[in-house]
């Protein structure tokens, strides 16, 4: 039995990944650390709506290059649909139009973002004055009143927009808030407010970017102009100025989605950020997408995101494997740990840990008493999935209820592993004492910790993330460990007594 | 505390990822394990090539005959329990004797119908076996273990482990169940291991915890003394397993009943190394020892090569 084989395949696997690894570094210029870079946002806008069987006219309003950002290169994914870049004086809106279509329509528009250090503001021409703003019977009252409070409060058209927007803030919600707030949404209602008391001011639509998320929509911001300054402010914190992961979207205070011929339209946003080198980032990167070129950039960025988190779970199982082959520790289920561990990286550690004691353990107790209920296996397991879930619930509305908005993240346990866990967990218990779940239980929350400590590591997520050879040269160390004879760590203390005596 | 590797290696002390690539993964074909890993089969089998195992007195499959397990084992004094496709150990159920509607276990603990059924029941949903695949459970009559054995152990049977290496008997112990381990013979869990001379079947030493062990903890008695009688008869049962299964590294338990002579438990595909720390020896040497055969024997002579090589004087103080 020749193991010449197995170290070819072993040598193959490990010279492609490192190739794969260099050309990309050298050729492609992407960094093998993740920082001095720039950071360019991928941003795609996902159209969704019914046809009714006729013409359709789609118009989505268009991001353009502002301090912050700047807009590199733009896609579109349409089928059938004939597409033009529209724009008029200030704002910039992509038009899709078709003869015929019928049922659910999927358009697409992607953008990259390079991020800037843009501090200068853009000029933007205030909104003329809403004079005919009218309200019914009683909300007048209550508008001039609630005007009349943050006026007497305020010294400028910023700061009365504060002391608006805190008219309406839940500690200091007075009568006449509620009143209007029943009747108007929110920004809008501010908008009417204002524009009521002579400052100009209308509502823009941005983008809060977050690495990975999916399917986000818009916030209304409100930017309120005073002579020739203007000023973003949060409608519902009253905060002032742009933070800086915000994406202006729509800052005319036109429509973002127009959809004729069509109904239940709605836009859903997803992105990703990557670092890119510079040079890199302001090249047209798209053209040479090539096999060289193997990338996971050439997905959509919705499935980019995905595979963010894919391509990190074999680090996950490289450390399960080092930890059970090299060190010999017993864990309770063999890849649960890493599972768990991608829960950490949601719920961040310590709130993680604590919410995986807490729930084992209550389940643990709930599992013994259905234990004397003499059920079915299948049965019992899916009530215990059932108390795992309402655990989960009452730990989330407990957590939220006395401000820990960390506790909310206890929903990303996988919840049907647990309860295996807690099942197997009370088996052992019954059969082998407490002891060994407390070595288990251990065993399986060690290779958890650190599977997330390699998984969490930025360098690491850049690494796995940018250079798909890297799985490669994974595999070639998974295969060269599966052949290791040598002894365990642990090994070590267990037959100690028969090193010692001769 | 710690021992270093190239020590261990120098004592010829294999640990797990040798054994499984080494020799389960070399010498134990996959498509062989379904006749060891099914205790049901290989009951069957090895009935069918003439070994004594413990007599069957019915198997259950399905939930809906649950039930008539009471209807079972009515006439039965003892009787045990197991999963066909368990592992370890795990969900093993011995009944002593039965009283008054109630079953009695070795440890004196009475549990009622309604435990006997749920047993049953959780060994069909697959709770015990390996993958937890849906499983049967095999009812078997009580072994009535041999007296020379009674001072030796703790509400439990002392079984004898072999490990047959290509068809040699290499390494024998014995695992005397104690109170720490609850009449269990698992050595992790506490029993007492002795590892046997595989020349004569004599004790050599005895380990509890990973540390040496001069008396059974409970019964106070020297195990200097211990003896399995019948040991030629044994060896040739453990392995002539060989030709049965076709396993190149095959764990053998087997009991000494006191009608029927030696008897096999069961046959394990991948038997634990614990039986190095009962011999205070590692299987290396002996192993490689018996790769180097060439020669293809019979059993007996397999028997005879073994006890030619690997003979060993005894540890324990012979005051007991």
């Amino acid at each position: 039995m020749s193991r010449v084989p197995f170290y070819l395949l072993v040598g193959t696997l490990l010279a492609i990944g490192i190739v794969l690894t260099i050309f990309r570094h050298f050729h492609y210029d992407v960094p093998f650390m993740p920082g001095e870079q720039r950071q360019v946002w991928e941003v795609e806008a996902q159209v969704n709506f019914d046809a009714e069987n006729g013409p359709v006219r789609v118009d989505l309003a268009l991001p353009s290059t502002q301090p912050g950002f700047r807009l590199l290169t733009e896609n579109t994914a349409s089928s059938g649909f004939g597409l033009s870049y529209l724009r008029d004086d200030k704002a910039r809106h992509a038009q899709w139009a078709i003869r015929q279509a019928n049922g659910p329509q999927q358009l697409y528009y992607s953008a990259q973002l390079l991020v800037t250090d843009g501090e200068e503001e853009f000029l933007a021409e205030p909104p003329a004055l809403q004079r005919d703003i009218g309200w019914e019977r009683p909300y007048d009252t209550a508008a001039r009143e609630v005007i009349g409070q943050a006026h007497a409060r305020s010294a400028d058209a910023f700061t009365f927009t504060r002391e608006l927007i805190k008219e309406f803030t839940d500690q200091r919600q007075g009568e006449n808030a509620r009143l209007l707030l029943s009747q108007y949404e929110r920004p809008v209602l501010l908008t009417r407010l204002l524009n009521q008391a002579d400052v100009h001011a209308r509502i823009v639509n941005g983008l809060r970017l977050e690495d990975g998320r999916r399917r986000q929509s818009l916030t209304p911001w409100l930017q309120v102009f005073e002579n020739d300054k203007w000023v973003l402010i949060n409608p519902r914190t009253g905060d002032q100025g742009k933070p800086d992961d915000l994406l202006l979207w729509e800052r005319n205070g036109n429509a973002v989605l127009e959809v004729q011929g069509g109904s239940n339209s709605r836009v859903t946003f997803s992105m990703l950020r990557h670092n890119e080198p510079a040079s890199v980032a302001v090249r047209n990167q798209f053209a040479d997408d090539t096999l060289l070129n193997f990338s996971i950039h050439s997905l959509p960025i919705e499935e980019q995101a995905l595979f963010k988190t894919i391509l990190l779970i074999p680090i996950g199982a490289l450390v399960v494997v080092l930890l059970r082959v090299l060190v010999g520790l017993e864990t309770s289920g063999t890849f649960m740990p890493v599972l768990i561990a991608l829960a950490f990286i949601q719920t961040t550690l310590i709130t993680g840990l604590v919410g995986f004691l807490l729930v084992v353990a209550v389940g643990l107790v709930i599992r013994s008493y259905l234990s004397r209920l003499n059920l079915l296996l299948v049965a019992r397991v899916s009530a215990v999935i059932i108390t795992v879930i309402a655990i989960i619930s009452l730990f989330s509305v407990m957590a939220y209820r006395f401000g820990l908005n960390a506790g909310l993240t206890i929903t990303f346990f996988p919840m049907i592993i647990l309860s295996w866990t807690i099942e197997r967990m009370s088996i052992l218990w019954e059969e082998e004492g407490p002891k060994e779940v407390f070595k288990q239980g251990f065993g399986s929350l060690l290779t958890a910790v650190l599977a997330y400590l390699a998984m969490n590591n930025p360098w690491v997520r850049h690494i796995t993330f940018n250079f798909l050879g890297v799985q490669l040269i994974l595999m070639s160390m998974i295969l060269l460990l599966g052949n290791y004879t040598g002894y365990r760590l642990l090994e070590l203390r267990r037959f100690q007594p028969l090193a010692k005596d001769d | 505390m710690w021992a270093t590797p190239a020590r261990l290696q120098a004592k010829g002390v294999i640990g797990m990822n040798r054994r499984n690539i080494r020799y389960i993964g070399r010498y134990n074909d996959r498509r062989l394990y379904p006749l060891v890993d099914d205790k049901l089969q290989t009951k069957l089998l090895t009935k069918r090539h003439g070994i004594t195992t413990p007599d069957l007195i019915g198997t259950v499959s399905t939930q809906f005959d649950v039930k008539h397990v009471i209807e079972m084992v009515k006439d039965a004094p003892g009787f045990v329990i197991k999963p066909a496709k368990g592992s370890g150990g795990k969900g093993i159920l011995v009944v002593e004797r039965q009283q008054d509607g109630g079953y009695i276990k070795p440890n004196g603990a009475r549990i009622e119908r309604v435990d006997l059924e749920r047993h049953v029941s959780n060994i069909l949903s697959g709770l015990y076996s390996l993958g937890g695949t849906s499983d049967v459970a095999v009812i078997e009559s009580l072994i009535a273990f041999d007296e020379v054995f009674a001072a030796y152990t703790y509400e439990g049977v002392p079984d004898i482990r072999v490990i047959i290496f290509r068809g040699y008997p290499v390494m024998a112990m014995m695992r005397l169940s104690t109170a720490a381990s609850d009449g269990k013979a698992n050595l992790h869990q506490g029993a007492v291991g002795v590892g046997l001379d595989i020349t004569t079947g004599a004790a050599l030493r005895g380990v509890q915890f990973n540390r040496p062990r001069e008396d059974h903890p409970d019964t106070g008695r020297g195990l200097a003394s211990l003896h399995v009688p019948g040991w030629d008869a044994l060896l040739h049962l453990a392995a002539s397993c060989y030709e049965v299964t076709g396993l190149g590294y095959l764990g053998t338990d087997m009991v000494l009943d006191r009608h029927h002579g030696p008897m096999l438990l069961e046959l394990n595909a991948r038997p634990g190394l614990a039986i190095q720390m009962a011999n205070g020896e590692g299987l290396r040497r002996r192993l490689d020892l018996i790769e180097k055969q060439t020669e293809t024997r019979s059993i007996e002579a397999r028997v005879a090569f073994a006890q030619q090589h690997f003979a060993r004087e005894g540890e324990l103080a012979s005051s007991a």
